[in-house]
């Protein structure tokens, strides 16, 4: 089951990155996908984590269209902080620890990535559960982690 | 007509996010908000700029073929989504291992 689903995943990919239909190219393909999927679906599903990954990606799905939400507001603010001449009273630099509750590393990387890409937040480092990140501004600061956290347990499946 | 309006919007909408990060990278007080309109405003600019590219090719070449290329335009969007909060993230903590602090107001 596991080798299938890798097979179609590395199918579609073989197909979108060639763009040819005939017959010999296809062929290829199949073969190259077949041989991968037998020996290294472990790779993109490790120990049988099919069903969750599943429900992950499906999470993902979800939370994808909100982050762009996020990331739209977050560069028309820092390009309105950026053409403002009093930009200098406007910010407040800070570097700021938090501890999430995140448990798996693939959540973090999410959460961090996902900081970094949204309003007036940088994460500059995460060691084990603690995370140290550097807000432009006072209410950029107060944010964290906040609704964002919850989006990410929710949706991978973990609250 | 009014896919072409679509496409110059996204266009003009990622020169202007473009052109405050330039600003941005040249205006802020200290490094980590530099790093700051820099990570941000190239990821945005980035997505509209190839999303109005793909929008294009497929108002050109609709067919398989233009559907193909414009995945593919998508497929980059992706790996720039993955790889610029990355690399923003490896300098900021170089930053902070060095010792870089954030700016303040004299008076702090």
């Amino acid at each position: 089951m596991t080798r299938a689903v890798t097979f179609f995943i590395m199918l579609a990919f073989w197909v979108t990155l060639s763009g040819m239909f005939d017959v010999f190219h296809l062929g290829l393909g199949v073969l190259c996908c077949l041989f991968l999927a037998f020996f290294s679906s472990r790779l993109l599903f490790p120990e049988d984590t099919l069903p969750l990954r599943l429900r992950q990606v499906w999470g993902m799905m979800l939370y994808l269209p909100w982050l762009m939400k996020e990331i739209f507001i977050a560069s028309f603010q820092v390009s309105y902080l950026t053409v403002s001449p009093k930009m200098q009273d406007l910010i407040q630099p800070q570097l700021i620890r938090f501890r999430t509750r995140l448990k798996t590393p693939f959540a973090r990387v999410t959460f961090a990535q996902s900081i970094t890409l949204t309003p007036g937040t940088i994460t500059v480092s995460v060691i084990d559960d603690e995370f140290t990140v550097y807000a432009l501004t006072d209410k950029a600061a107060q944010s964290l982690p906040g609704e964002m956290e919850r989006r990410i347990a929710h949706a991978l499946g973990m609250d | 007509m009014i896919i072409n309006g679509i496409i110059v919007f996204l266009l003009y909408l990622a020169l202007v996010i473009f052109a405050t990060g330039t600003a941005g990278i040249l205006r802020f007080p200290d490094f980590y908000s530099r790093l700051h309109a820099a990570g941000k405003c190239d990821t945005m600019a980035a997505i509209l700029a190839l999303s109005s590219i793909a929008l294009y090719h497929l108002s050109e070449n609709p067919d398989l073929g233009g559907v193909l290329v414009a995945l593919k335009i998508l497929l980059i969007l992706v790996f720039v989504f993955i790889s610029s909060p990355t690399a923003t993230h490896a300098i900021s903590q170089a930053a902070l291992i060095i010792g870089v602090e954030p700016w303040g107001r004299e008076k702090k």
